[in-house]
């Protein structure tokens, strides 16, 4: 199948999913790198999970349910990974009494 | 009509990311991602993912923002901070890098790279067998025939997440 055929599979709709997955995969980059904040930084991220997920449940009206069980997946780690994030933040929250990312310098040269 | 509301709903959640980044409050950012997730809901739904659409907003805009929100308020951080963002230099690098990135996205979403996809499905195909198995029998058959072992593993990773949890918040040395 060329793009053209996949074009016509994935349909108008399909077509505008993906493009609003890519921009909001890129929205949240600038997100992660433009801010200081570790919860927004963290809130960037499940954005972006997000957007791969918009791109794959697009995907799966091509190539058929697979695409909707991953991001049941996804969406399980996502939740498992904001548990443990969060708790990260209140653990350094504790020690630093800010959650500024560029204050934590330990790990950085 | 319904080609204008699934519109709608990509224009809703492309607003909604881009205020989210540019928001100092912590507490707007998080209502503003809540805004994203009920719009990708939407087109979730109307991409025949009912299922999906479903859980997005429980799991996403009800169970995680509530924690963003709960962490937000117990570490007092709901106003804004003025060193928030990063300066010019930052930004630039910031905003280039993510250009470059959509350009390389859309090049492959468009043109240019190999698409083939493996299974030919029309889009029709998904609403019959939602109308035939169920909204939630479409998904669940696969995920406990097919991907059993996968779905076991999941469990052991949000068991493993929970005793990480206890134990980054329980802190010191016990």
């Amino acid at each position: 199948m060329n793009d053209a055929g996949l074009a016509a599979a994935l349909g108008p709709n399909g077509l505008i999913a993906l493009f609003v997955s890519a921009i909001l995969f890129s929205v949240g980059v600038i997100g992660v790198l433009l801010r200081r904040n570790a919860i927004i930084v963290f809130m960037c991220v499940e954005l972006m999970l997000n957007a791969a997920n918009l791109s794959l449940v697009a995907f799966s009206r091509v190539h058929g349910i697979e695409g909707q069980i991953l991001v049941f997946f996804v969406m399980a780690v996502a939740a498992a990974e904001a548990a443990v994030g969060l708790a990260i933040i209140i653990a350094i929250f504790r020690h630093y009494e800010v959650v500024d990312l560029d204050r934590f310098r330990l790990l950085r040269w | 009509m319904q080609d204008f509301l699934f519109q709608a709903f990509a224009a809703s959640a492309i607003l909604g990311a881009v205020l989210m980044v540019t928001r100092r409050n912590p507490v707007t950012a998080v209502i503003f991602l809540v805004v994203v997730f009920f719009a990708t809901s939407g087109m979730f739904l109307m991409l025949d993912a009912h299922y999906i659409a479903a859980i997005n907003v429980i799991l996403y805009g009800g169970a995680i923002m509530v924690l963003f929100l709960f962490v937000i308020m117990l570490l007092n951080l709901g106003h804004a901070e003025w060193r928030d963002l990063r300066g010019p230099v930052g930004g630039l690098v910031g905003g280039s890098i993510a250009i470059a990135f959509l350009g390389v996205l859309t090049r492959l979403f468009v043109g240019g790279a190999e698409a083939r996809p493996v299974v030919e499905v029309a889009g029709n195909a998904l609403r019959e067998a939602a109308m035939e198995q169920g909204v939630v029998g479409v998904v669940a058959r696969p995920l406990f025939q097919e991907y059993v072992i996968v779905l076991e593993v999941t469990g052991v990773l949000l068991l493993v997440s929970i005793v990480g949890t206890i134990l980054l918040a329980r802190g010191g040395r016990t």
